[in-house]
C-alpha cells in the first residue's frame, strides 16, 4: 500500500501541472488529454516489458487481454479488472467498479466532467502496453457513476 | 563464449548487433538475418504440436559447420540471437539459457530508461558492458 500513495500524488500533480501550464495559452482540453495519454503510452511500453519477462508466450489476443486485466492491472492498481467483455471482433470492454485514480473524488455527480482528466493517463498506459505486445488499438474511457469506469479497447486491424 | 550477439526489433531490423572483430563481420550479420526465418517458424508452430510449451527460449535454431545459432523471443516480439563457436563443446544448454536471461534483464532495463526511444538502436553503455562480458569469456 505504501508505494501507492506516491503514484497517486504524482498522478494528481501531473494533471494539475499540465492543466495549469496550458492555462495562459489557449486552454485546449484535447491537447492536455493527449499529453497525459502519451506519457501513459511510454510508461505502458516499459512496464509491459518488465511484467512479461517471466511469463509464457501469449497464445492470442484474448490471452493478452486477460493478462492486462489480471497481472497488469494488479501491478498498477492493486486489483483486477472486475469485468471483461468482448464481441470477439476486436472490441473489449474492461470494467473497473472501483477505479483507484477516481477514488479520491467525490462519488456524486459533482466532478463527473473532470473525470476524463483522470482517465487519460491510464488509457495511454493500456494502449502502450498493447502496442508493445504487437496489438495496435484505440483506448477510450467513460464514467457513469463515479468510482466505476469502463475502458473500451478497439483493436486496429492491420 | 559467444561470437556474435544480436537484438532484433519486432519489425525485424537490428536494434543492436555485435560480433567478435574478424575480417568477415558481414558473415555474422548474414547468419543472424537468416536465423530470423527459423525464429518465425518456431513461433508460428506454437499451438500446433501437442507438447507445446510457450517458452521464451527457442533453443538451438540451427547448427552450421562452424557455428551454432541460438534464439530467444520476448513477449514483445523482440528477438535475441546468440551465435556460438561450434568447436566450443563444453557449453551447456543451461549456460545459453542464463546468457539469454541476462540479456533479457538488461534489455528490460534499457526499455525502462525514459530517455530511450522504443524502436531506436540501443546505445546504453551498461548494455554494452553486459554484452562484452558474454563475448570475452572463452570456455
Amino acid at each position: 500500500m505504501a508505494d501507492e500513495a506516491p503514484f497517486q500524488f504524482l498522478h494528481n500533480e501531473l494533471i494539475q501541472y499540465i492543466y495549469k501550464s496550458a492555462e495562459n495559452v489557449e486552454a485546449e482540453n484535447g491537447r492536455n488529454i493527449t499529453k497525459l495519454e502519451n506519457m501513459g503510452f511510454r510508461i505502458g511500453q516499459g512496464l509491459i516489458e518488465r511484467l512479461t519477462k517471466n511469463t509464457a508466450r501469449f497464445k492470442d489476443e484474448l490471452d493478452i487481454m486477460k493478462f492486462i486485466c489480471k497481472d497488469f492491472w494488479t501491478s498498477v492498481f492493486k486489483k483486477q479488472i472486475d469485468n471483461l467483455r468482448t464481441n470477439h471482433q476486436g472490441i473489449y470492454v474492461l470494467q473497473d467498479n472501483n477505479f483507484r485514480l477516481l477514488g479520491q473524488l467525490s462519488a456524486g455527480k459533482q466532478y463527473l466532467e473532470q473525470a476524463p482528466k483522470y482517465l487519460a493517463f491510464t488509457c495511454g498506459l493500456v494502449r502502450g502496453a498493447l502496442s508493445n505486445l504487437g496489438v495496435k488499438s484505440i483506448v477510450t474511457a467513460e464514467v457513469s457513476i463515479m468510482p466505476a469506469c469502463k475502458f473500451q479497447v478497439m483493436i486496429q486491424k492491420m | 563464449m559467444a561470437v556474435c550477439i544480436a537484438v532484433i526489433a519486432k519489425e525485424n531490423y537490428p536494434l543492436y548487433i555485435r560480433s567478435v572483430p574478424t575480417q568477415n563481420e558481414l558473415k555474422f550479420h548474414y547468419t543472424v538475418h537468416t536465423s530470423l526465418d527459423v525464429v518465425e517458424e518456431k513461433i508460428s508452430a506454437v499451438g500446433k504440436s501437442i507438447g507445446d510449451q510457450r517458452e521464451l527460449y527457442l533453443g538451438l535454431l540451427y547448427p552450421t559447420e562452424d557455428y551454432k545459432v541460438y534464439g530467444y523471443v520476448t513477449n514483445t516480439k523482440v528477438k535475441f540471437v546468440i551465435v556460438v563457436d561450434s568447436s566450443n563443446t563444453s557449453l551447456r544448454d543451461n549456460e545459453i539459457r542464463s546468457m539469454f536471461r541476462k540479456l533479457h534483464n538488461s534489455f528490460t532495463d534499457v526499455m525502462c530508461n525514459p530517455f530511450h526511444n522504443p524502436g531506436d538502436s540501443i546505445q546504453s553503455k551498461t548494455f554494452d558492458g553486459i554484452i562484452s562480458g558474454m563475448m570475452v569469456q572463452t570456455g
